[in-house]
Order: C-alpha cells, then structure tokens, then sequence
C-alpha cells in the first residue's frame, strides 16, 4: 500500500475510535440525566414513606378531634385545623377581589407606560421576598399599628399580602390567555371595556383564575413563619369564635411539636403532617377537577 | 322621540362615569402592590434605625459576635449571615448539578410519558410545607449523617442545607427546562447535522444558548434558600456562630427572627428592634439577589430568529 492509503486507514482508525468514545461519553451522559431524575422521585418516595411511617400510628378519631395537650396520648389537632380554616377563609375573601381586579387592571385597562412597568417590577420584586419579612410587616403594621393583636384577622391579612403577588401574576397569565379576537368583537359590537371584560373576557379566565387562586391558598396553608411572626400562639386549646379571636394552625402545631425532644412528640407532628398534606392534596385536586370540568366548555 | 334620545345619552353618560369609577377602583388594587412594598421598606427601616441608634452600623454589619439576649451584649451580625450563607451553599451543591441535569433529562431525554410523570412529582415536592421538609431533616436526615459522619451534631448546618436544596430544586428543574425548551430546534438539528452526539448537542449548543435563564434560575433559586425560614430553624439549630463546618450547629438569620418571635418580645425593647434589623439585613441579599437575577435574563438574553 502506498503511504497514502496507510495514512488514510490510520486517520479513519482514530476517528473511529474517536467516535467510540465520544458516544459512550453520551450514553454516560445519559444515564447521569436519567438518574438524577429519577433520584428526585426516589426522594419523594422516601418523604412520604418516612412520614407515614412516623404517624401513621398517631393517626386517630381522637386526634382529629383533640384539643393539643401536654400528654402525648390525648393530644390531637382540632384548634389548629379549626385556626387554618378559619385563617384560609378570611385570606380568600380578601385577596381573590384585590388580586384578580389588579390583574385585570394591568392586563386590560393599564396603557403601557412607567407607572405599570413600576408595578409589575414591583410585583415580580414581592414574589420573591422570603415570608417572614412578610411576617414582620404584618407584625410592625396589622399586630402593633392597627392593634389587631394575634387575631385571626390580623393572621390572615398578613397571609393575603404574601400570596397576592401570586395570585396576580397567576390571573394575569390566565387573562393574557383568552384570545384578543374575543375582546375585539365585543368592541365591535359597541361593549365598554367593561362590559367585554365581565362579560366575555373574565368567565373565560375562570378556569386559570381558579387554578391559581387555589395554588396560592395551598401556598398559604403551608407557611408558618409569618403565623409565628404575628404571634399565632402555639399552645391553643380553643376553636376561634371570631376573626379576633387567638388561633393556631396546622403548620404551628406541627412545628410546636417537632421542637419538642420527646419522640411521641414526633409521632404526633408526623401525624399532623400527615393530615396537612391531605388537606393540600384535597385542594389541588379540587383545583384540577375544575380546571378539567371548565376547559371543555371554551371552544376557541 | 325627544325624551327617548335623552334617556339614551345620559345612559351612555352614566356609563362612561361608571368605567371610570371601575376603571379607578381596579387601579387602586393593583397599586395597593405597591403599599406592600413601600409598608415593608418603612418597617424594616423605621425600627432598624432605633436599633441603629444604640448600636453603630459598623458593629452590625462587621461584628463576629451575636449575643443579643446575654450580657455582655455583642451585635454583630455576620455569624446569622454566615449561617444563611451556608445554606445557601450546601442548598447550591445539592440542587443545581442536579435540578440542571433534571432538566436537560426533562427537555432532551424524556419521553412524553416520562415527563407527565416527572413533572407533577416536581411540581409535589415544590409544593410540600416548608415544616415537612424540617421534619425531613430532623428526624431522617440528620440520623443518616450522623452514622456517617459520628461527630455531627443533632443539631446542624448539614441537614438542612440538603434538604432546601431538595426544597428547591423543583424550581431550579422547571426554570431550566422552560430555557431549554425556548432553545429552537433548528439550533439542535444544526448540531445534530454536524455529526454531534446528543450529550454533545446539550452540552454544547443547548445549555450555553440558555445560559442566561439558567444563571438567573440559580440566583432564584439561591435566593429562596437564603431566605428559608422554617427548615433551617428546626434541623439547623439556634446558636450563632461563625463557622465554616457544616456538621456544627449554626443559626441563621430567618432562625432568629423565628427564635425571638417564640419568646417575649415587647414592643420598643432592644431585643424587638433587632428583629428588624436582622429582617432588614435578610431582605437586602434577597432583594439584591432578586434584581441580579433579572439583570442577567435581561442584559444575556439570547435572541433567536
């Protein structure tokens, strides 16, 4: 063979070898991805499993319907599930109005000028403060400036500050959704803004709005820093009669309960744990069956 | 016919004022945003600068002592910060390797069904309390690194740094996979084109594509874990120290806020103020980090035709 065809087999030699080594590097690769992945499943797994294991034998009648109590036994979660419902509703009352007609206001009515770039940095800002600072605003501004006290109100308007970025930004998404044309023949045929807005532009968004108003109340169910904050007391042995009333919640209850160096303590806090979690799966599948149930019936 | 088309016009003029009016009322909900804002800078600063007022600035932010409750009194703050800071870092180790690699399974690998599995799992674990995932860390994690490592305290840095970075990870995931998917197809089909192997085309033309969004996702995602109040207080401990070993147990600044909250705190005490001070302190690195992380989407973005 001539020197030239030697050299051509030695250069498609390397490059086979080349590309040998190149594709096992990306089936390597691959399964790098691939176990990661799955790695983040398996650790969830192992949460739940773990949890369940832990509470599991607390998990009783008795507990749902105890007051908490400094005998393991006998204690159970009744003020601090009667504290979260309590906190959830006057939460919703007051941040599905404000949030919603915000993002209304900035998806139809607001022209496209500082003052709205302003609030939308604004609100993207608040979305990602930590919330116990939303903790401390309503600590220095609902508990000690507007003497509510640790009342319930007070808890559940520190609540509604904290989830409003996300409600806003979630309703946005789902107003931006509904097609212009919508919009466009209701002008035609003479509607006000208004109109076309409550009218055609809204029952359309239902589906998103709900979706994500019921995202950011599980969101709010979960938080305890900011209840801590505004002094939600840890020991409750009472269901709330009013918005004025002291209250705990599940997510207090639990933490009150995990801070404890007693293992049936422990047990109990997975129990409670075990409860709030189903509460959360209740309501985002609540959240999915409207979302399924309303999208039928928009045909674009 | 006179009356009828009186009637019609202040009809419509009764209208037009009412769009106004609802069109008014709509604006003071969104700007009510802003009130948010602008009642949290006023609280943190308002209380901050009577706390200032008995202790100098510098003490605060160069102090290595944080001994608020004991006497002798020491203020400075560094030991809380270094402790979020640790977190952050531990959370960093655990949560972007991996969420980025999640991601690039997510938007390269994954088959359909593979991804509507995937992503409501990611979208579980983003949505668990944060007070499970303090349970998480006490009471399984901490158990599981002390037969590691013997000397790890109960209490640690450790624990809790995995299990923010678990927390957060779902966030780090769904960001990049959103950046990976704005990547157009035709980038990978020229790669693809090229002779380049699938691991090379994520490597090498996806991810530097949507490098931008992924820094900004990290610095959010970092962000969120300084900030994570609850987890760090149950599995991280409550004693402020300037430490760099994580099997020691740390406080950090949201824990202390939580800390003194649990406890008596009067209104216009010293200890109330420093609540404040340390919330201000916190809120600064987020928000810095908050707007570093848009500056990056905005300045780095990559334009596709």
């Amino acid at each position: 063979m001539s020197t030239h065809d030697e050299n051509v087999i030695a250069v498609n030699k390397r490059q086979d070898a080349l590309l040998r080594r190149r594709k096992a590097m990306s089936s390597l690769f691959a399964k790098l991805c691939w176990a990661f992945t799955w790695l983040a499943v398996i650790v969830l797994l192992v949460l739940i499993f773990h949890v369940s294991k832990q509470g599991i034998p607390w998990l009783n009648w008795d507990f749902l319907t105890n007051f908490p109590s400094r005998i393991p036994s006998k204690a159970g979660i009744m003020s601090a599930l009667a504290g979260t419902l309590w906190m959830i509703s006057i939460t919703a009352l007051l941040s599905v109005p404000i949030g919603v007609a915000a993002a209304i206001y900035l998806e139809e009515y607001a022209r496209q000028d500082r003052l709205s770039r302003f609030i939308e940095v604004n609100i993207s800002n608040l979305a990602g403060v930590p919330s116990i600072v939303y903790g401390l605003l309503g600590l220095a501004m609902f508990v000690r400036f507007a003497k509510l006290g640790n009342s319930v109100l007070a808890g559940s308007m520190t609540m509604t500050i904290l989830i409003l970025p996300v409600i806003i930004i979630a309703s946005r998404e789902a107003i931006r959704a509904v097609p212009v044309t919508i919009r466009q023949a209701a002008f035609a045929l003479g509607a006000t803004r208004w109109q076309t807005v409550s009218q055609h532009v809204l029952p359309a968004a239902i589906p998103g709005i709900t979706t994500g108003v019921i995202l950011a109340m599980s969101r709010a169910i979960g938080e305890t820093a900011p209840l801590i904050m505004i002094g939600a007391l840890t020991y409750v042995a009472f269901v709330p009669s009013s918005p004025m009333d002291g209250f705990t919640a599940l997510p207090i209850q639990i933490f009150n309960w995990i801070s404890r160096p007693q293992e049936e303590f422990h047990g109990l806090a997975a129990a409670g744990i075990i409860v709030l979690l189903a509460v959360l799966l209740l309501m985002n599948s609540v959240a999915i069956f409207i979302r399924h149930r309303f999208e039928r019936k928009i045909e674009w | 016919m006179e009356s009828l088309e009186l009637q019609k016009l202040s009809a419509k003029r009764t209208r037009r004022w009412a769009e106004e009016a609802i069109r008014l009322v709509l604006m003071l909900c969104a700007l009510i945003s802003v009130l948010v804002t602008g009642g949290i800078i006023y609280a943190l600063v308002s209380e901050s600068l009577g706390f200032f007022r008995r202790v100098p600035v510098w003490d605060f932010l160069t102090g290595t002592r944080w001994t608020p409750l004991l006497e002798p009194n020491s203020f400075g703050v560094l030991p809380l910060v270094a402790g979020s800071l640790m977190v952050m870092v531990g959370a960093a180790i655990t949560a972007l390797p991996a969420g980025t690699l999640t991601a690039i399974y997510l938007s390269e690998y994954a088959s359909k069904r593979a991804r509507s599995i995937i992503k409501p799992i990611l979208e579980i674990l983003a949505g668990i309390p944060t007070v499970v995932y303090g349970y998480f860390a006490l009471t399984f994690v901490t158990p599981l690194l002390r037969t590691i490592i013997p000397s790890t305290e109960v209490f640690n840095a450790a624990s809790a740094s995995i299990v923010v970075g678990i927390m957060v990870l779902p966030m780090v995931a769904s960001l990049c996979d959103d950046a990976f998917h704005a990547v157009p197809r035709s980038l990978r089909q020229a790669g693809f084109a090229m002779g380049a192997t699938k691991s090379e085309v994520a490597m090498q033309v996806v991810f530097p594509a949507a490098l931008s969004s992924v820094l900004a996702s990290f610095i959010l995602a970092l962000s969120r874990a300084v900030g994570e109040t609850m987890a760090t207080t149950i599995a991280a401990g409550g004693t402020p120290k300037l430490t760099l070993n994580p099997t020691e147990s740390i406080q950090t600044m949201a824990a202390y806020i939580v800390q003194v909250s649990l406890g008596d705190t009067p209104h216009g005490t010293l200890e109330y103020q420093t609540l404040f001070a340390v919330g201000l302190m916190l809120f600064a690195i987020t928000l810095v980090m908050n707007l570093l992380a848009r500056k990056i989407l905005r300045r780095f973005q990559q334009k596709y035709e």
